[in-house]
């Protein structure tokens, strides 16, 4: 990744965030998923039995659900930022700049990586805020309590929106249309669902270990992927739709 | 020879391409093809849809690597190595314009300013947007634009960087008369100041009227030159006679003439005359005309338009391919 060109980098991030806030339906998009899974959390503690609230786990599976939040959240956008711009012609004249393609990669995913963690951590502290002020004593102290899964919340959420922008982005480089893109890029919700759920049912206990170790995992990951997404970007193919020959 | 002709003339080219081809699979794009482009010249590419013409820009713009072949841009080794700084050099207007319809003109350039990592990008969008003449429209959504004022906003996006050699393809498509113009002249400008064009276009009038060369491709290059030497290699000089009656016997008047090796007539009353040299043919066929009594309606050098040539060659791989 030497010789990167952080002005091409800072231009594509200020283009697209101008290009979200001039659309309309991304940023309605954008704002909806992450309140629908707010929904079930909130209820999950305010409609807690009087059993319930006392028991420490029972507040594991709202809190990790929001971990879902910064996976959903940028999968549309990602899914869209090449195959979108091929759709609408705006590829080929971008090629023809200097551009590298890790600086157009790592440019198209920090811009979707913005809006992702703003939402996210803004819904996290209204959640929290929420509980903290209108919820049962015991509810509030069983929310705070669960130092792993909060922990877990402010770590993982970065690298989550990682994991589905690159492989958002991935399914953008290959595919020959959005509709297609954005089904596909949904992809990447499976294994931190999968994931979620084992924690949800005591499969793998959340602790302050397990959560680092796999923060730490899931950066190794993002990293690699991000390479290989760089690699995958071909010019040739995005403009012709044929592979570039190796002689 | 103006000075930008002299520099080109010692300079190394501005392009140079050799026995580049590219396929696609079983398909070929173009094959074989070598021509030199000079620092400051328009060189026109003319060619039929499909004889790949946008391929080889692509090819010299580094979006596509070719299969065999070599060639340089703007100095600089045609590789996968070199791809930035190709492209640091040059710039590149497609056919689309691929403009961001939500953004601003001064936005969408201001991203371009940005890619080539342009100091004064402020005072370059200026004078690009000047030199279109869309100053006024610096503040307006592309997405508002009509299709010739995205062309002409695409146009001013190449002019940013100061490219040192600016690939057009088809500048004019879209664009009414008064528009057209107006890229001609800053076409005509810009090989004032000694940029390279390298102009894509269907237009030959166009091609004739703004290019020093033109090459015709058809997927193989079929021929490069000045239009007017091309003119000479495939029509031979010819002069037009018209009359207000027909001659009674042209043959007994136009044969005896040594510089008339041959004439035919298609409509009564015209006459074509092929000649050995048209300064020698002229006034010998005018005093035989005059000393026949003959009505002349007019006399001249028959003009083949670049058109003509296209087509003739166009024809050639027609007939070629049918046989």
């Amino acid at each position: 990744m030497m010789g990167l060109d952080a002005t091409r980098i800072r231009s594509v991030v200020r283009k697209e965030l101008r290009d979200y806030r001039r659309k309309r339906s991304i940023v309605v998009a954008m704002v909806i998923l992450p309140t629908i899974f707010l929904i079930q959390p909130t209820l999950a503690i305010f409609l807690a039995s009087p059993s319930s609230s006392g028991d420490a786990s029972y507040y594991d599976l709202p809190l990790l659900l929001l971990l879902l939040i910064p996976v959903i959240t940028p999968s549309t956008l990602a899914a869209y930022s090449v195959v979108g711009e091929r759709e609408q012609g705006t590829l080929e004249p971008l090629l023809t700049t200097p551009i590298r393609r890790q600086e157009f990669i790592l440019g198209k995913a920090t811009a979707v990586m913005i809006p992702t963690l703003a939402l996210s951590y803004t819904v996290f502290g209204l959640f929290l805020a929420v509980v903290r002020l209108f919820a049962n004593p015991a509810a509030v102290s069983g929310v705070f309590q669960q130092g792993p899964v909060l922990l877990a919340l402010a770590l993982l959420t970065p690298l989550l929106a990682g994991w589905a922008i690159v492989v958002g982005m991935a399914v953008s480089v290959r595919a020959s249309e959005v509709r297609v893109a954005q089904q596909l890029g949904m992809v990447a919700s499976f294994p931190p669902l999968a994931v979620v759920v084992l924690l949800g049912v005591g499969v793998i206990h959340p602790t302050f270990t397990s959560a680092v170790l796999f923060a730490i995992a899931l950066l190794v990951i993002d990293v690699r992927a991000l390479r290989v997404v760089s690699r995958m970007f071909d010019r040739e193919r995005l403009v012709t739709g044929a592979k570039a020959a190796r002689s | 020879m103006t000075p930008t002709k002299l520099h080109a003339a010692k300079s190394p080219p501005a392009l140079a391409v050799t026995q580049l081809s590219k396929r696609f699979g079983e398909r070929t794009a173009f094959s074989d093809v070598s021509f030199e482009v000079a620092y400051g010249e328009v060189f026109g590419f003319l060619g039929p849809n499909g004889a790949g013409k946008t391929t080889i820009v692509r090819t010299l713009g580094t979006l596509i690597a070719p299969t065999s072949g070599a060639a340089t841009v703007a100095g600089i080794p045609l590789s996968p190595e070199n791809g930035v700084d190709i492209r640091q050099h040059i710039s590149i207007m497609p056919e689309s314009p691929g403009l961001y319809l939500r953004l601003t003109v001064t936005e969408n350039l201001e991203y371009f300013a940005g890619l080539y990592g342009l100091h004064q990008a402020g005072t370059r969008i200026k004078n690009a947007l000047a030199a279109v003449n869309l100053a006024d429209r610096a503040a307006d959504l592309c997405g508002g634009l009509s299709k010739g004022l995205r062309q002409r906003v695409g146009l001013a996006r190449t002019l940013l960087s100061d490219p040192t050699i600016m690939f057009l393809d088809e500048p004019t498509s879209g664009l009414d008369p008064v528009a057209a113009l107006e890229v001609h002249n800053l076409i005509s400008g810009l090989r004032q100041k000694g940029v390279t064009i390298f102009l894509t276009t269907h237009r030959l009038e166009e091609a004739e009227k703004l290019c020093d060369r033109v090459a015709i491709l058809n997927t193989t290059l079929r021929t490069v030159g000045r239009p007017e030497d091309l003119r000479r290699q495939l029509f031979k000089s010819a002069l037009v006679v018209k009359t207000l009656v027909p001659l009674s016997d042209p043959d007994r008047l136009f044969s005896p003439i040594p510089a008339v090796e041959g004439w035919r007539s298609e409509e009564p009353g015209c006459y074509e005359l092929s000649v050995s040299d048209i300064r020698l043919a002229a006034p010998e066929v005018t005093r035989g005309l005059v000393n026949a009594g003959a009505d002349v309606l007019s006399i001249g050098e028959a003009r083949h338009s670049l058109e003509d040539v296209y087509l003739e060659l166009i024809d050639e791989d027609v007939e070629a391919r049918k046989q």
